[in-house]
């Protein structure tokens, strides 16, 4: 397995606020990596550093390197940044669909990238449903407004609009923590699922759910990587004292 | 403490007693208004104290207000036109009396005048005549009163000609008035709504932080300036404009109001739906960003939609600026109150024909009731375009 995503030596600064110091990781194809650590440690904005979302928010500065597939998407031409986001799919912390139908939230990402076959759109559609766990539920109020689902089901929605496109990279920040425990569990499982189609890269503050689901772990802490290792490792013998102390809860 | 207690009440009631005071008084003008303006309806629109009279042979027994003005103004000159025999008409006022009969035939007080009224009928049986009801007494031999339509509502709206003081009978028909006022807020708000949401969309997620906070509270400013100075400004600069663009006689044409009228709709438009837009969640707009949308795409397909209704109460509003502003709209239709036709022709709206025409109508009169009519058909226009806001704004709150 190669190395999908990289960054060498990122640094972030929002204004004068150095988010992000120095972060060096790997990445490997088809594994699950979650990110732990205290709020505000930084998990959000390096996972947004994958599909140039911090690109949103005025006076944000980034140095070093991040590479998909051996390249530096920093340095792609502006207009080929909603190409590396269709790669790069991204699940938020809060559901938050469109106000359209069930059926056009999934087939949003595939209009807006140009496709117009109505056939492939409604397989498409019935396919990322499915994947998402959310079809047998769904399958007969398509048209009906996505607000009018629950949360979990809003979340899984999210979830199949991210596939329906197929990118390489699924990007997750805190998918579960709005969720009760059943939609949890399901969340849980379709990432497991989901392994062996794509790279996904998980924030959680949940160490249950990271070691349940991840291959790798990394530890941040004030925008500092303090240790990223096999999940095993990680939980069982860290080699920090910090990543120790936070694993166990015995951190401020 | 103690003291509290005796103040709140007290605030409670003067803040109550305002509030009754402001509806009262709003309440009394709308009746006022509609007192005025449906009391002008069953009016003749003969002068109060005239009749016309025509000779007792001659069929015609009845004439409308455009009949009368056309006969006057001698573009019907046959009485074969209204549906009588085939002669001419001739029309006799105490100018004509006057001319036929000497001092002394007249009497010195007038006091044989009706006598003379009847022998010049009766000489000339397709006279039409037209005498103060004080000079005739209502004792004409040869000729009788004709009747004339009174004023109904379904005349006054679907009247095509405004000639409010004409004499001997006004023809006060408000359709070109509408039609103008119509016309005029249509390519307003046509040429406002695009442009204004171009403003509000640029304003809400493209420009960048520090232009924004310069150009909203200029905009916001825009829309406090009198609409006298817009009027001003439209009648040096798009006047002109609009005159050698199209090569017109005159530039005071339905069209220079239009873009009048769109400019100062426009602050209204872009502040209500550019607060709109701006309600659009971050979360919605990151969520289309991250599915390889652009950011064009976002704002068309997210962004608008999100915010359809909160537009749609703009544009209304900005009709609603349209339709009721008076002054900029004298300044620059060229108030010619004929049926529009085309944008570059001049029109008269409703509220320009009240500003320009109340100063010079006797009050209590006719006229003065007639402009009270034109305040009403306003009054039921604006609350029309209320109510479509209050249901449009209504849904928002989903
Ligand atoms: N748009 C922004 N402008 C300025 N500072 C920001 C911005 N977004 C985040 N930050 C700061 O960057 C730091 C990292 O934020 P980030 O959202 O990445 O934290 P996080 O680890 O995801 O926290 P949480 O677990 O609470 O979601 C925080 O100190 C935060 O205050
Ligand atoms: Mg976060």
């Amino acid at each position: 397995m190669g190395n999908k995503l990289e960054t060498i030596d990122v640094n972030l600064y929002y204004g004068d606020f150095h988010a992000l110091k120095g972060i060096s990781m790997f990445i490997s194809e088809n594994s699950v990596t979650a990110l732990i650590g205290p709020s505000g440690c930084g998990k959000s904005t390096y996972l947004r550093l994958f599909n140039r979302m911090n690109d949103l928010i005025p006076n944000t500065r980034i140095e070093g390197q991040v590479l998909l597939d051996g390249e530096d998407i920093y340095q792609i031409k502006p207009s080929k940044i909603d190409h590396l986001r269709r790669n790069v799919g991204m699940v938020f912390q809060k559901p938050n669909p469109f106000p359209k139908s069930i059926f056009e939230n999934v087939a949003y990402g595939l209009r807006v990238n140009g496709i117009t076959d109505k056939s492939f759109i409604g397989a498409q559609v019935e396919k990322t449903l499915r994947q998402a766990v959310l079809w047998e539920e769904v399958k007969d109020k398509l048209k009906k407004s996505a607000f009018e689902l629950s949360g979990g089901q809003q979340q899984r929605l999210c979830i199949a609009r991210a596939l329906a496109i197929e990118p390489s990279v699924i990007l997750m920040d805190e998918p579960a923590s709005s969720l009760d425990p059943i939609s949890t569990g399901k969340i849980e499982d379709l990432i497991f699922e989901l392994k062996n189609l794509y790279t996904i890269i998980v924030v959680t503050h949940n160490m249950q759910q990271a070691g349940r689901v991840s291959d790798y772990t990394g530890f941040f802490y004030l925008g500092n990587l303090i240790e990223f290792d096999k999940t095993k490792k990680i939980f069982t013998n860290p080699s920090k004292p910090e990543t120790e102390n936070y694993i166990t809860g015995r951190f401020g | 403490m103690r003291l509290r207690r005796f103040t709140e009440p007290v605030f409670e009631s003067l803040i109550k007693i305002s509030g009754y005071s402001t509806g009262f008084i709003v309440l009394l003008i709308v009746i006022f208004l509609f007192k005025e303006g449906i009391s002008f309806f069953n009016l003749s629109p003969v002068d109060e104290g005239s009749s016309l009279w025509v000779h007792n042979s001659n069929p015609v027994k009845k004439l409308t207000a455009p009949q009368i003005k056309d006969i006057f103004d001698q573009k019907i000159t046959n009485w074969k036109a209204l549906g009588g025999n085939d002669q001419p008409i001739s029309l006799c006022t105490l100018d004509e009396l006057g001319e036929a009969f000497t001092e002394e035939q007249l009497g010195a007080k007038f006091e044989r005048l009706p006598a003379c009224i009847d022998s010049y009928i009766d000489s000339l049986p397709g006279t039409i005549g037209f005498f103060p009801d004080k000079q005739t007494a209502n004792a004409l031999k040869n000729a009788q009163p004709v009747q004339v339509d009174k004023v109904s509502f379904s005349k006054f709206i679907s009247g095509t000609e405004w000639f409010p003081t004409s004499r001997p009978a006004a023809s006060m028909g408000v359709m070109p008035l509408l039609l103008g006022t119509l016309l005029v807020s249509f390519f307003a708000i046509l040429f406002a709504l695009p442009l204004g949401l171009a403003a509000a969309v640029y304003l809400a997620e493209i420009a960048d932080e520090r232009v924004r906070r310069i150009l909203k509270p200029v905009i916001e400013l825009l829309a406090g300036i009198p609409s006298v100075v817009y009027g001003f400004f439209g009648l040096v600069v798009i006047v002109p404009l609009v005159q050698s663009t199209f090569n017109l006689p005159v530039g005071e044409t339905a069209l220079a109001g239009s873009i009048v009228l769109a400019i100062m709709a426009l602050p209204t438009i872009i502040t209500v739906s550019e607060d709109a837009l701006r309600t659009t969640p971050r979360a919605m707009k990151e969520a289309s960003l991250a599915l390889g949308a652009s950011q064009w795409q976002t704002i068309r397909k997210v962004v608008v939609p999100y915010a359809a209704s909160g537009i749609t109460a703009a544009a209304i509003l900005g009709i609603g600026r349209a339709i009721g502003e008076t002054m900029a709209a004298l300044m620059v239709t060229g108030n010619s109150a004929i049926m529009p036709r085309s944008l570059l022709q001049p029109v008269r709206t409703i509220p320009a024909t009240i500003a320009a025409e109340l100063g010079e109508a006797p009050f209590g009169g006719l006229h003065f009731k007639a402009l009270f009519a034109l305040g009403c058909i306003l009054f039921i226009i604006t609350l029309i375009i209320n109510f479509l806001v209050e249901r449009v704004s209504a849904k928002r709150v989903r």
